[in-house]
Parts: C-alpha cells; structure tokens; sequence
C-alpha cells in the first residue's frame, strides 16, 4: 500500500501537516482506520523510536515525529473503535507525590503513545492513592512514576505497597525512572520495572505487559 | 550585604545550540530547518513569558558553616567543605525564571503542544542556569568594584543536592537567604516553586581553591563528572 508507506516516511521526518493531509487522502480511499493507524502511523514510529535507540536520531526529532502522529491521529480518530487506538496496553503515569519535575515523564508519556500505548497522564505531585485508584479503574496494566528528587523516590515504594495492600501487585505492575534512581534502587523497593530514558521505557512496557 | 537583582531576560537566553544540547543531541550535529524552528519558537517563547530575578546576600565562613552543616546529612568529605574556608567571600544566592514561565510551559502542554512544550521546558532549564552564571558574574564585579576581590578571584557556585551538600540543606540555606521575596518558596521536600529556580552559595577565591580531584564517595554514582568543566572554564577566563 503505496500510502501508507509514504505516510510513515513523512512522519519520520517530522512532516506534520503532510501526514495530516495524506492521512486524510488514505481515508478519502476508503482505507480502514486502523490499517492507516497500525501500517502507516505507527509503523513510522516505530522506525523512529528504533533510530533514537541506535542514537542514529535525537530527541527533537522524536518531538516532531510525535507531533506528527498526533496531527494523523486526529484525523482517524473519529474512525477508529475506542480500544483500536491503544490496543498494545495501558499505562498509568505521573510523578509522583512532593515532586514537581515533569520533563522526564512528559517525555516517556509521548513515546508510550508512539508506540501504540494508551497513556493516562496523571501530571505531578500525585499521589499513591491517585495512582493506584486511576489504575484499578481505568483498567491499567502497568503504573509508571517519575521522581527526580532524593527526597521524593520514596513516594515510589508507597504506590508499590498500597497496590500490595490492596492485592492489586499482580495485574497492575510497576515501573519507576528518573535521574536519582537506579536499577538496583528500583529492584531493592520492588518495582517490576525500571527505564532510564524515555525509550527504555517503552521496552520496559512491552515486556511488562508481555 | 543583601541585594535583590532584576536580570534581563535576555541575558539568560541560551544559544539553539544549549538547548539541543540539553535535549542530548551532540555538539556541531545538523538537525534540520524544522529542529531550527521549534527552537527559535522556543526561544521566543522564553523571552516573553521569563521574569528573571535574583537575590544574593553575602555570609561570613562561620555563619556559612552553619549553613553547611544544615541538617547533618552531607557527604563527607565533599568538595565544598574544604573549599569554603579558603574563600575570600562567600554569597548566598537564589534565582529564578518566575511562575508565568511555568505555566506557560503547562499550558503548551495542556493543549497537545508538546513538541514546543518540551523544547521550552529544555530552554528554561538551561536558562536557569543562565540566571546563575549571571549572578556569578554581577557578585564578582561587585567585589571587585568593592575592593574585596582582585584580578585573580573566581566566582563558582555550588548548590544543595549536588556534590556532597544534602538536598535538605535547602532549608538552612532558605533562613538565611530569604528567597520568598523573589517569589522562590521551599516545599517540604525542599523543592523550590516556581520549578525553573537555582540555589546555592558563590564562593570567591583564586583559581586554585576551586580546583580538586573528583574522587569522592559519590563520585562513582555521578553520571556527568561536571565538575572538570567547571574547573576547566576557571582556568579559560581571563582576569
Ligand atoms: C536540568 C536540571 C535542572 C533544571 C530544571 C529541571 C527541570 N526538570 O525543570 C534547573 C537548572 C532549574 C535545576 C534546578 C535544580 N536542580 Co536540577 N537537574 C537538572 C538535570 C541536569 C537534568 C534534569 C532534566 O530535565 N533532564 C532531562 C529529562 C528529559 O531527563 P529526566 O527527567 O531524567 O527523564 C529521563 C529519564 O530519567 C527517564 N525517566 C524519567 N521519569 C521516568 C519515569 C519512568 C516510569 C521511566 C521508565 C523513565 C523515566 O526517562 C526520561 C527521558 O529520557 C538533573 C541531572 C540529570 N542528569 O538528570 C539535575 C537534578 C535533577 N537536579 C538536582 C538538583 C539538586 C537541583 C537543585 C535542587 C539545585 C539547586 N539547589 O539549585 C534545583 C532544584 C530546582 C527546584 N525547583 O527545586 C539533582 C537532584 C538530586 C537530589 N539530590 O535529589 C539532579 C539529579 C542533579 C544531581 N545532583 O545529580 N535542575
Ligand atoms: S564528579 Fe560529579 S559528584 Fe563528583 S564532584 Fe564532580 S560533579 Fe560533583
């Protein structure tokens, strides 16, 4: 399908107001939604998420490749089926109580998207009951949280333990990142996961939710 | 003596170059017409909506010492412990990029602009830093003016959280210094509102004091060493 692959190509590059147009183009060729969203959209990011692993692309022109899914996505949203969009798994993500710094989460949120994820962005300062209420309602299969401060990782074990406490540590599980914490901290607070970059964290995800 | 100091915004606006540095992208790497816009947009962005302050207030050894030591959880040894006893001045210091700036980072957020929301947050960060090498710059020409440092004193600043000196030292340092009245406040897990604001203290002294090996406790765990940069750019600045 000649679209599609023009589509992924112009999202590698950035191209944002061409792939909203051609995606517009694919479904004027009565193309199914998710076919353009999987082969197209997703493929592209999926090419630019493996070149940001291999440093082969760096970070703003991941920005861009993003925002140029979203401005697709848009377009196929009406489109699609409510679990067609984020069939791949979701994930629950914020930092967490007493920490402000978000630029760390921000960033793993846009690449959990690019790759397919649902994402519930739950912002900052948020707390161990947010977390684990959001994910229990909302289904999640997995809870990622940010801290950039020593003074706040401990709020990270408080979302672990409340989700043990109440017998929700095996569909929910956990992953943890920021600058401070490290892998062996995650394991040592039991953490399921730990990501130390944004794409990290997309790996983590996949092979959280299997 | 305690001052508080209006900084020009422009005078803490990085170079496109900074701020895809801060993104990771290495030195002299093309990244293209559109990388080139959302930075310039970026940089515009922080222009309009930074308000940039600062406060400095000068301390004796002894009472920074106190300061120091703040709530007993250091690293020792560290590199500012055997520092600051040689100083010839030591300057407490806070600054800012203000709330709006903040919020306007949120607000590109909230409504899906998060291309140019990153790039800016990258941009108030490394204007925040902007802020600090400024003050470094304003104290050391005022002692200077002042008679109190020559041609050969330095400026460095060291800040709580960072080589050695606990996190929690913040709040000694906020007593003393009075941050509040630029609009910086300490959270309990001292952290500072608005987020884009630096701390610390700006040691004076010749070039020599500033200078040590990076082979403490912590620096194993340090995943930048930047410390031989800083002592590097000592070395470069002309008296
Ligand atoms: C830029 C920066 C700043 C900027 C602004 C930070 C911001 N976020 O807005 C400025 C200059 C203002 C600043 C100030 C301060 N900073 Co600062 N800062 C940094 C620095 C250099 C980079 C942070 C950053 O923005 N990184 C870019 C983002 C993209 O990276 P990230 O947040 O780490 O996220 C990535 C990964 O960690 C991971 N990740 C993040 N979250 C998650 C979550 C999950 C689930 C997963 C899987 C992965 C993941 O993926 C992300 C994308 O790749 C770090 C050191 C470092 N190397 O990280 C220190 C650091 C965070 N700062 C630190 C300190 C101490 C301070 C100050 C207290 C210093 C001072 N006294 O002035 C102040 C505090 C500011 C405040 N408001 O209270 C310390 C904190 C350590 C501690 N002791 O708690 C750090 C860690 C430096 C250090 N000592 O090593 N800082
Ligand atoms: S190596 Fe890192 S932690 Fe050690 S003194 Fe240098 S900057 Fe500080």
């Amino acid at each position: 399908m000649e679209i599609l692959g023009q589509i992924a190509a112009l999202l590698e590059r950035g191209e944002d107001q061409e792939v909203r147009s051609l995606t517009q183009s694919a479904m004027d060729q009565s193309l199914p939604a998710l076919k353009i969203l999987e082969e197209g959209l997703l493929a592209g990011m999926q090419v630019v998420g493996d070149r940001f692993r291999a440093h082969d692309i760096f970070l703003p022109e991941v920005l861009l490749a993003a925002r140029a899914m979203s401005a697709g996505v848009e377009v196929l949203k009406p489109h699609l089926g409510k679990t067609d969009l984020h069939s791949r798994g979701k994930v629950v993500i914020g930092t967490v109580q007493g920490d402000l710094h978000d630029i760390g989460k921000n960033l793993v949120g846009i690449m959990l998207s690019g790759a397919g994820f649902e994402v519930i962005d739950l912002g900052k300062n948020v707390s161990a009951e947010e977390f684990v209420d959001t994910a229990r309602e909302s289904g999640a299969d997995v809870i990622g949280m940010s801290a950039l401060l020593t003074t706040t990782m401990p709020a990270m074990k408080q979302v672990i333990s409340l989700l043990r406490e109440r017998g929700l540590d095996s569909s929910v599980r956990t992953m943890v990142g920021g600058a401070p914490v490290t892998r062996e901290y995650a394991s040592e607070m039991g953490a399921d996961g730990y990501g130390f970059d944004a794409a990290n964290a997309v790996e983590c995800v996949r092979e959280l939710v299997g | 003596m305690r001052r508080v100091v209006g900084i020009l915004p422009a005078s803490i606006v990085p170079s496109e170059e900074a701020v895809l540095g801060a993104m990771g992208v290495p030195p002299g790497s093309e990244q293209g017409e559109r990388v080139d816009g959302l930075v310039a947009d970026a940089l515009d962005e922080l222009r309009r909506a930074a308000c940039p302050r600062g406060v400095v207030t000068n301390v004796t050894t002894d009472e920074f010492a106190r300061i120091y030591e703040g709530e007993s959880d250091n690293d020792t040894p560290s590199p500012l412990a055997e520092i600051f006893p040689r100083a010839e001045e030591l300057v407490l210091f806070a600054a800012t990029l203000g709330a709006p700036l903040s919020e306007r980072i949120a607000a590109l957020f909230a409504d899906g602009s998060l291309a140019l929301a990153t790039m800016l947050d990258a941009a108030a960060s490394e204007a925040a830093e902007l802020a600090g090498v400024h003050l470094d710059g304003l104290v050391l020409e005022g002692a200077r003016l002042g008679g109190q440092a020559n041609q050969f004193t330095r400026a460095l600043r060291y800040s709580p959280g960072y080589c050695g000196w606990n996190l929690t030292g913040q709040r000694a340092l906020f007593a003393a210094l009075g941050p509040e009245e630029i609009g910086v406040h300490l959270t309990d897990n001292c952290l500072m509102e608005p987020l884009k604001s630096i701390s610390g203290v700006i040691v004076l002294g010749p070039r020599e004091i500033h200078e040590f090996t990076d082979d403490y406790s912590f620096c194993s765990a340090c995943p930048t060493h930047d410390c031989r940069r800083r002592i590097k750019e000592l070395t470069q600045t002309r008296p």
